[in-house]
């Protein structure tokens, strides 16, 4: 009990902090740009309304949770079919290495051409962008498979969609949670982005119109959203991965202990 | 039950010829319990690949109740050296043991009954629901036993399993495999390097040459069938026999450094 409340206060200390120094270094500042915290803080009430939440919030979630699914769904198909067959690998690994090196962003206005500057093409370019970390990193993991473990699963006649969701999956499945942790802050940069390039809804575009519009203080309480919704994007994450790689992180411990 | 028939495996690669096995064969009866036992790197795991399908041979060929065995065949289970990377880390020690039972089709309730009672033949009953990685090492193999046994083999291979656990541990898994070749009735191929293990785990003990590996010896290990740690390895006969397979191994050895 003790030592969850401590753990709770060194949690809380650093962002109590900074919230203070902001707090108290913006106070009295007279600068358009910077307004006090206070005025943005009292801004946010009438500007994050539940009209607005649902107008502007529901629909960026949804589009990043689209783009996001997609790419986890196809990173891990086509990162399973790469690492395991090493002639697919063979002849894939110069292509792979090309289109990860394109930044995502840049793929806005291409995909805009065909995909218009609808709902489309935003979860599109989340996906496109997403899907790199998962894809490489599920190919590693899927390629570092223990041999004993392998024949262990043959031996057994433990093959096919059995080994696939029972051996290769669930081993390459820590790699495949760094893969997805990367592409989850890859993605809200990129629903941000795509929103800012043309929509009519969205935090990105609220932002930039309020931005445009120099209400300046309504700005900021659009980025504190988009910071807090990062937040609680990454503790859900947590929470998952946490049920997920239990056994992971049980058998690191384990081994730390006996080594 | 189980015939090798000039059984022959080479290694080819990069440019290197490696003759792991020239040319073996022996047979084991239906219920006995055969130990091989061979000098280090004498091709021993090759060889129990070889006989459980998990190799092709290069030449001669493995019968299992006179049928060829060509890939894994579901009548026999593999028990590997590396407990701690045979049995998979992400499953608790129940479903390690089900998994392959899930495999070859049986009923739930038949899964349980078999798991249950392999799991309760070798000590760990109330161990269902750990992780392998909570247990100690000799626990992690009886586990790995356990799921030989659930498997309902006719003939089990085990590759030098004990290999890697301590000397008193190691002295309660052999007392344990005799408990339950002889409760059991299975047939039993055990490939050791560990002379004393051999003549007292054996009803009969096939001595290999160094690599490239062919039969040297066959001897029956003529002690009782009731054996125990204390009074069979005080035994004068179990003194003479492994004093002979010793010298055998010896001159083995010898051979490689003549040739």
């Amino acid at each position: 009990m003790r030592r969850a409340l401590l753990r709770l206060v060194f949690a809380v200390a650093l962002p109590a902090l900074l919230v203070t120094v902001w707090w108290v270094a913006s106070a009295g500042s007279t600068d358009v740009y910077w307004p006090p915290l206070r005025t943005i803080v009292e801004a946010f009430p009438d500007v994050w309304t539940a009209e607005r939440l649902r107008g502007d919030v529901l629909p960026s979630a949804l589009r990043l949770a689209g783009g996001y699914a997609l790419a986890a769904v196809v990173g891990v198909a086509l990162g399973t079919a790469i690492g395991s067959y090493r002639r697919v690998r063979a002849v894939c690994e110069p292509v792979l290495e090309f289109l990860r090196a394109v930044p995502p962003p840049v793929l806005v206005p291409v995909i805009m051409l065909f995909a218009g500057i609808g709902d489309t093409m935003k979860v599109t370019v989340i996906a496109a962008g997403c899907v790199w970390p998962v894809l490489l990193n599920t190919v590693e993991g899927v390629r570092a498979v223990d041999p004993v473990m392998a024949e262990t699963a043959r031996s057994y006649g433990i093959t096919g969609a059995a080994r696939l969701r029972n051996l290769v999956l669930r081993s390459a499945s820590p790699q495949i949670f760094a893969g997805l942790r990367q592409a989850l802050s890859i993605g809200i940069i990129l629903m941000v982005i795509s929103e800012m390039f043309a929509a009519s809804n969205g935090l990105g575009f609220t932002i930039v119109q309020f931005q445009r519009g120099f209400a300046i203080p309504d700005m900021w309480t659009g980025i504190l959203v988009l910071g807090l919704l990062g937040f609680l994007l990454s503790v859900v994450f947590q929470w998952v991965e946490r049920r997920v790689l239990g056994w992971y992180h049980g058998l690191r411990a384990s081994a730390r202990r006996s080594p | 039950m189980l015939d090798v028939r000039g059984l022959k495996k080479v290694y080819e690669g990069s440019g290197r010829r490696v003759e792991a096995v020239r040319d073996l064969t022996f047979a084991v009866g239906a219920g006995e319990l055969v130990c091989l036992v061979g000098p280090s790197g004498c091709g021993k795991t090759t060889l129990l690949k070889c006989v459980g399908g998990l190799l092709a041979p290069t030449g001669g060929e493995v019968l299992l109740e006179g049928r060829k065995v060509s890939g894994p065949p579901p009548g026999m289970a593999f028990v590997f050296q590396e407990y701690g990377r045979s049995l998979f880390p992400w499953m608790r020690v129940g479903e390690n043991v089900g998994l392959p039972l899930r495999q070859k089709g049986l009923s739930r309730a038949r899964r349980g009954e078999l798991v249950r009672d392999a799991l309760g033949s070798v000590g760990l009953a109330d161990a269902v629901r750990a992780y392998p990685w909570q247990l100690s090492g000799g626990m992690q193999q009886r586990v790995a036993i356990a799921r030989a046994l659930a498997y309902e083999p006719r003939v089990l291979l085990m590759d030098e399993p004990f290999a890697a656990v301590d000397a008193q541990t190691r002295a309660d898994l052999e007392d344990l495999v005799r408990g339950l070749w002889r409760e059991r009735g299975i047939t039993i191929l055990f490939v050791t390097h560990d002379i004393d293990e051999a003549v007292y785990l054996g009803e009969r003990v096939i001595v290999l040459s160094a690599s490239p590996t062919v039969v040297r010896e066959q001897l029956k290990v003529d002690l009782p069938v009731e054996r125990d740690q204390l009074h069979t390895r005080v035994d004068p006969r179990f003194a003479e026999l492994r004093t002979h397979v010793y010298e055998q191994i010896q001159a083995a050895k010898k051979g490689v450094v003549a040739s």
